[in-house]
């Protein structure tokens, strides 16, 4: 492989393992807050004793986010210095700003964490609210960085030169909030579908209407509903992020969709494999017109293809897999949550079918699943370029050699944290199960669940 | 003042918090390894109680000095980017393990010791890493071409110079975390453990004045140009020795005072910021206004002046918004006799 292979490589495998527990660190904060409010509200102490094991279990996530979003953070200047030079001086405000989304979320989680027993019950839902906009606001600014990778703004070249910048446009590209927008809403999906699988999971585990049952069945519907509706608007944004592509990279939505020829009443292609012998689709289903509809609203719309850029622009063809997977996945999150409360609202059935189930306890690495893919998407789907059409990917990399060594470190180093990361939670829930919680709580009085230490 | 001389200051500034609190946090975590098994003392539960709230807060600082290189010197962080790609990502392994184990070490109780060993034995290779970052800036060991430039950690690794600097910052991260859990532990009336900080305190403080002198020494051998400069500045670096001494003095009062004094740590703390504050203006002054030596200054690197202005901005607004928070997060944990006082549970 070449050093600029392995950069990406190495790189890519920090994000892969980062956005993990970046993506659950945005999603459990907003289901601990719901988890807080609804304890304020129904008096009911399991929301509370729930709001406590997922704040445990944050916590133990957060010891892995942190670090591994610092590498992320560092390796950016270290792994692609001429990107962060260009970025340095056009688009640093999203970093400078995501640091202060950063303080707020690490001073208030400690204070909600170990001065919870010292504060009133309204600072700890402000704590926490603060925690999740700490969250929520360092996620929306970093994807800001990757939106103006997209849709540079707020600076010209010439002669080589960075010129006319105008930090504030940067900052406001064409793409940012719809593709915040996009990150944010499908953090707070995968964050509830996780919950979901383990609520799920435990509900399978124990006997049918027992105590610890219907307490992971307050928490599966919980975290369906929440992540049923987080996941219909992602799919909404998701729509709008695709006539982005459209509008500003268009031979990224002709690569995802595997179009070669530029035309109008263009087909969608669903599933199969691009071949770019052939120019065609294999094995994919074909709906007429409907990309040229999604596109533009109308079946008129001029969808451009492949052929109309030069080869060497054109992002790598298996995207298409990529954007089906992430596509796929999230319809059916929509699905089956419309089902689970289709069942128990309408239906008012109070259990629920064993494959239900079972797909309930998938939901969860399947949202992760699509994180990945759309995040890969995204990314590789931008290639050749760093920042669309200025900047490419190789004058972005290090010029210092030798880095399989220290791909080869950093994958041990993530080997070893998922194994302890997975270790420390299963070790933890084992020795304090949802009994002793609730035996606790109810022993002690509602005001002793306070703590979360 | 230019625009790059006011980021300069702001970015020393965020280099000396950094500094002072990961100084802290990570000889906290070297002293709750080596206390583990004195359990009786509170000396491990002291630095606990320090460490836990703290760590995420300290470690922020480490990114906010990370973006404050490249937003304001972007040419300069390029270089740095590409000679610190080695010790730099040895930094980041050590960091995560660091990190994470020091999490799981609270929530594995079975496993406490050997997750704590593993945080602590990583903690205390940090400093000696993060503080080469200087001598590295000093230019002997980066070999510049035409459009490139390498470091020869060969060279970085068998100079004086550099191990000057690992003593100092080895020595530095126990005298000033000892000499903090020290004054917290006496405000958390933990004597036992005020008694064992204070002792380790007044071991490790002469060793890092006596690595201070070496680095002096070194310095002159190696990077002369920055040798002259700090010693323009000869009176301050007396007067940080002189705050040294009067950490010492009050360390030292028990054993010299009739009464039933018991030293007075807070003093010693103030007193030891203050030293390392001008000493590491100093070295800072005579730096500039190389960011490294003797190819990339500060002017050279320096963002667009639009970019500078919209960042400082954020700066200004930022410290409004999280000025309150820090407040209330020092009160929490610094102040609270609730929380200081809590016996173990």
């Amino acid at each position: 492989m070449d050093d600029l292979v392995i950069a990406r490589s190495m790189f890519g495998t920090t994000m892969a393992f980062h956005i993990i527990f970046a993506t659950i660190g945005v999603g459990l904060p907003f289901m601990i807050l719901m988890g807080e409010l609804m304890y304020q509200k129904t008096k009911d102490f399991q929301y509370a004793v729930m709001a406590k094991r997922w704040t445990k279990a944050f916590a133990v996530l957060l010891g892995v986010g942190i670090p591994t979003g610092t590498i992320a953070g560092v390796q950016l200047s270290l792994l692609w210095p001429g990107f962060m030079e260009v970025i340095g001086r056009v688009m640093a405000l999203p970093f400078q700003i995501e640091i202060y989304a950063f303080f707020i979320e690490a001073l208030f989680m400690s204070i909600y964490v170990y001065a919870a027993d010292r504060i009133p019950p309204w600072m700890r839902i402000v704590s926490l609210t603060l925690v999740a906009i700490g969250a929520l606001g360092s996620a929306v600014l970093i994807t800001n960085v990757h939106a103006f990778e997209g849709t540079p703004a707020g600076f010209r070249i010439e002669n080589g030169e960075i010129v006319d910048v105008d930090p504030w446009k940067a900052f406001f590209n064409p793409s940012f909030f719809v593709t915040a927008g996009h990150v944010a809403l499908s953090a707070y999906t995968t964050g509830a579908f996780v919950v979901a699988s383990i609520a799920a999971f435990k509900m399978l585990k124990n006997t049918v209407d027992s105590k610890l049952y219907l307490f992971h069945k307050k928490a599966l519907l919980l975290s369906v509903v929440i992540g049923g509706i987080f996941a219909l608007l992602t799919a909404l944004n998701g729509h709008e992020s695709a006539q982005y592509l459209h509008k500003y990279q268009p031979e990224k939505l002709a690569a995802a969709e595997g179009l070669f020829e530029t035309q109008t009443h263009a087909p969608l292609a669903i599933g199969g494999f691009t071949d770019k012998e052939t120019q065609e689709v294999k094995w994919a289903i074909e709906i007429p017109w409907a990309l040229s509809f999604l596109a533009g609203n109308s079946f008129d719309t001029k969808v451009i293809g492949l052929n109309d850029f030069p080869e060497e622009w054109w992002p790598p063809l298996f995207i298409h897999t990529l954007f089906n997977v992430m596509v796929g996945i999230g319809s059916l999150l929509i699905l089956l949550a419309a089902l689970t409360i289709f069942w128990s609202k309408w239906l008012e059935k109070k259990h629920f079918p064993k494959l239900l189930m079972w797909l309930l306890v998938f939901s969860g690495p399947l949202s992760v699943i699509a994180i990945e893919s759309g995040w890969i998407f995204a990314c590789t789907g931008r290639q050749p370029w760093t920042i669309y059409r200025i900047l490419s990917t190789a004058d972005s990399a290090t010029t210092a050699g030798n880095l399989g060594v220290l791909f080869t470190f950093f994958i041990i180093v993530y080997v070893i944290l998922a194994a302890a990361v997975l270790f420390v939670l299963l070790y933890y829930f084992k020795r304090n199960t949802v009994e002793d919680d609730l035996l606790k709580a109810e022993a002690k009085g509602i005001p002793s669940i306070s703590t979360n230490t | 003042m230019s625009d790059a001389i006011i980021a300069s200051i702001v970015l020393w500034g965020f280099v000396f918090i950094y500094s002072v609190m990961a100084t802290m946090d990570f000889g906290a975590g070297f002293w709750s390894m080596v206390y583990i098994n004195r359990t009786k003392t509170g000396a491990t539960n002291i630095a606990n109680r320090y460490l836990s709230p703290t760590w995420e807060v300290t470690n922020t600082f480490i990114v906010a000095l990370v973006v404050a290189v490249y937003s304001m010197f972007p040419g300069a962080a390029y270089t740095l980017g590409t000679i610190l790609l080695i010790p730099g990502s040895i930094i980041l392994l050590l960091l995560a393990l660091r990190s994470a184990f020091l999490v799981f070490s609270h929530i594995a109780e079975e496993y406490k010791k050997i997750l704590t060993y593993i945080s602590g034995i990583a903690g205390i290779l940090l400093p000696a890493l993060l503080i080469s970052v200087l001598p590295i800036t000093h230019g002997n060991y980066v070999f510049f071409t035409e459009n490139s430039q390498t470091l020869d950690l060969v060279k970085l690794f068998t100079s004086p110079n550099e191990y000057a600097f690992i003593g100092f910052a080895i020595s530095s991260t126990l005298f000033l975390s000892s000499l903090l859990l020290s004054d917290y532990s006496k405000v958390s009336g933990e004597l036992e453990a005020y008694r064992i900080y204070r002792k380790d305190a007044m071991i490790t403080g002469p060793i890092s004045l006596v690595m201070a002198f070496l680095i002096m020494l070194t310095l002159k051998q190696e990077a002369n140009w920055i040798y002259e400069k700090m010693m323009n500045d000869l009176p301050l670096l007396i007067l940080s020795v002189i705050c040294f001494i009067i950490a010492g003095v009050a360390l030292y009062i028990p054993n010299f005072s009739k009464n039933k004094s018991m030293g007075i740590p807070r003093v010693a703390v103030v007193a030891v910021t203050l030293q390392y504050l001008l000493a590491s203006f100093v070295y800072g002054r005579a730096h500039l206004p190389y960011m490294v030596y003797p190819h990339v200054t500060i002017e050279s690197g320096f963002t667009d002046p639009n970019s500078f202005h919209a960042i400082f901005a954020t700066y200004i607004a930022g410290f409004a918004i999280l000025f309150p928070g820090f407040i209330y997060f020092w009160k929490m944990f610094m102040h609270d006799n609730r929380y200081l006082q809590k016996k173990q549970q």
